[in-house]
């Protein structure tokens, strides 16, 4: 048995190929069932997500899947040069590993992100639900989803964010726990703005008052969120209802002054205000952060976060390859003693046949006896193969991890002529 | 006193004092897990030797200083883990648990023997329920008090633009906010009705003198300022430093209140 992974990802395959291997959900079932069809393939499951595809089997002898994902997904002959140069393929420890590397989220595009293991959950269950994995499979992969989350316990890789719009959400959710209810106002209508007041809407914020120099972008704005556009003139009027004020607007003095923040505070019963300033120069006057109640990050603030988040992960992610060493360990000496399994059965029914035969045959010679007797002789000779067997069996399991497990093993079968039934 | 299940009780509690203390030096991933169980349990201990207490003297009154500390002790715990159970924070513990650990082990060592047989002068009712109303409101004004030292600390931190630090792990501001202002609320009215089941005590026992008394005027001047504290956090909206201040001189005012027994006449943890 032999775990046997190709695939192609972010890294090694531009999206134009992944774009040709990508399976959609419908199709799912299809590729799944052709691909355990196919000579050597023991069990198989496929994993498409938009930055990678992979096909994971568990083959007897090998199977040629490049072969297999050159004739399903039809490329042609020029296209295989291509494959060859953006494929991976791993086997046994090495397809371990990247299958828990990437349950893990260690070899995804955004190291960490949580996504990842819910999808490769759901490529499981339809693979199960074709009858496309069995005990090899279930094993590999019921022990990945164990790693990964593992790995998000022991290690930080997924709880520091790394862009400056969740940053931003992150801060407005130390400051108000949750969102709900709280208003939103833009000052300045532009991209990056929309982009923040989208992350802080998905985390539930109630409201959104929108205010820029072209009332039109603010109303257009206003109607794709449900907000409320605010003209101009009116801004600081408006500004006591928000929680949270994110500026962007080009302008080369500060829009909001020390006093402004006083007299916000005054009329708030001094409920805290978050302004995200992300304008270059800035619409938030520094000395605002310094009056109780008022938090101020501008654009440099959010961007040092954020990168001291990203050097955060990467410190994570080597102490998450650490874990991955281990587990990859412990599963390939499991499944090593998972091989034994095979010849333990064997032996034991290759002595319990002679036990057998050995009875009949003196049965004959006994002529009538009592069924105590019989007992006792049924019992006698368990006991005999049952201690004759002892040791043989505890040195195979014991043996299994260590380097000459082969050795015993092939002197076992040949010993007791253990010939044929060898499953590897 | 027995102190047996008071003792393992504190064996428990220590639990929690070495994660509050490891919590300031940082790693504490194996203690988050089992300090809370661990509390939990020694909560439980601590219920069965004040019930033990109660069914050696026959009342539910407390007979000494350190029985009260016990009783106050545990009060602190039910509190902690009310707010736990509403706000999934902890971080009260990191003040709590050492304090309850002291309380609780000047508790169970100091322990002497009751004055038990003792007759007192009043119903033990009346006693109870003065004392447990008023070790609750003492309670609550301390978790308000830990809440805003969280909140200043947790305040700071947002502003230095420390995410990385310590105390960034604190619950969000407007957790420690409510947590803050909720325990002063529900307070204030155990503090009330304890201060006056205290005076009716008094004026049963004492008549209208107990009213010169250093600790009556001191417990009084306490109230005033908790009046004073909830009024301006519900009316102005006080929170960060100025709340802070506030909450630290009640505080202080509460624990010299308390202290003040040695020079009071008329007031005793021990019945007469």
């Amino acid at each position: 048995m032999n775990f046997h992974l190709i695939g192609v990802n972010h890294h090694t395959a531009p999206l134009e190929l992944r774009e040709r291997l990508a399976v959609s959900e419908e199709r799912l079932p299809d590729v799944v069932s052709t691909l355990v069809k196919q000579p050597g393939v023991d069990e198989g499951m496929v994993l498409s997500t938009c930055n990678r595809v992979e096909v994971l089997t568990s083959t007897r002898q090998g199977a040629d899947l490049r072969g297999f994902l050159r004739s399903y997904f039809g490329l042609g002959n020029d296209e295989d040069d291509k494959l060859d140069s953006h494929v991976y393929e791993f086997e046994k420890r090495e397809a371990v590993r990247h299958v828990f590397r990437v349950a893990s989220s260690l070899d995804s595009m955004v190291v960490g992100e949580p996504q990842i293991l819910g999808q490769v959950k759901e490529a499981y269950a339809v693979a199960r639900g074709l009858g496309a994995v069995h005990s090899a499979l279930d094993a590999l992969l019921s022990r990945a989803f164990a790693v990964a989350k593992r790995v998000r316990s022991e290690t930080a890789i997924g709880s520091s964010t790394v862009s400056i719009a969740s940053v931003a959400v992150e801060l407005a959710e130390k400051i108000f726990g949750s969102l709900e209810n709280k208003t939103v106002f833009l000052l300045g209508a532009g991209k990056m703005a929309e982009l923040a007041a989208r992350h802080l809407m998905a985390r539930g914020a109630g409201k959104v008052m929108i205010c820029n120099r072209t009332y039109e972008r603010a109303l257009e704005l206003a109607e794709s969120f449900g907000g409320q556009a605010v003209p101009f003139d009116r801004m600081h009027q408006f500004t006591d209802h928000a929680d949270i004020i994110l500026t962007s607007m080009g302008a080369t003095e500060p829009v909001f002054r020390k006093e402004h923040g006083e007299a916000l505070l005054r009329v708030r019963k001094n409920r805290p205000v978050f302004f995200i300033d992300i304008a270059v120069p800035r619409n938030v006057a520094p000395e605002v952060n310094k009056v109780d109640g008022l938090f101020v990050y501008d654009v440099d603030d959010l961007q040092s976060i954020a990168s001291k988040n990203t050097a955060e992960r990467k410190r994570e992610a080597e102490r998450a390859e650490k874990i991955i060493d281990l587990e990859v360990d412990r599963f390939a000496s499991r499944m090593k003693s998972l091989e034994v399994v095979p010849t333990i059965l064997s032996l034991q029914e290759y002595c319990e046949t002679i036990r057998q035969a050995e009875i009949d045959r003196i049965r004959g010679r006994l002529g009538q006896i009592s069924p105590d007797q019989e007992a006792a002789i049924e019992a006698m000779s368990r006991a005999i193969i049952n201690k004759l067997l002892h040791t043989p069996i505890t040195t195979l399991k014991s043996s299994a991890a260590h380097p000459e497990a082969a050795t015993i093993h092939e002197m076992i079968r040949r010993i007791f002529n253990l010939s044929g039934g060898k499953q590897d | 006193m027995p102190a047996f299940w008071l003792r393992v009780a504190l064996c428990l509690y220590g639990v929690g004092l070495i994660y509050a203390l490891a919590s300031l030096w940082g790693g504490r991933q194996v203690l988050t897990r089992i300090t809370m169980p661990a509390v939990g349990l020694g909560m439980t201990f601590h219920f069965v030797a004040l019930l033990e207490n109660a069914m050696l003297s026959h009342t539910w009154a407390p007979s000494s200083m350190h029985e009260l500390e016990s009783l106050l002790a545990f009060l602190m715990m039910i509190l902690f883990f009310a707010i736990y159970a509403r706000y999934k924070a902890t971080a009260p513990g990191l003040a709590v648990f050492p304090l309850v650990f002291l309380l609780t082990a000047s508790a169970a060592f100091g322990a002497t023997p009751a004055d038990h047989g003792l007759p007192l002068f009043v119903s033990p009712q009346w006693v109870y329920m003065h004392v447990a109303l008023i070790l609750f409101g003492y309670s609550a004004l301390l978790f308000s008090f830990i809440a805003s030292i969280l909140y200043l600390l947790q305040e700071r931190t947002l502003k230095a633009k420390n995410t990385s630090s310590f105390w960034s792990r604190l619950p969000a501001l407007a957790t420690i906010d409510e947590i803050g202002y909720k325990c002063l609320i529900w307070g204030f009215p155990f503090m009330t009705l304890g201060l006056i089941a205290g005076s009716i005590l008094a004026e049963a026992r004492f008549g209208s003198k107990y009213f010169a008394d250093p600790k009556v005027l001191l417990s009084i001047l306490m109230w005033v300022v908790y009046t004073v504290l909830l009024y301006t956090r519900w009316s102005a909206g006080w929170r960060g430093r100025r709340a802070a201040y506030m909450a630290t001189f009640a505080f202080a005012v509460a624990v010299v209140a308390w202290a003040a027994n040695n020079l009071s006449q008329t007031h005793r943890f021990i019945g007469p």
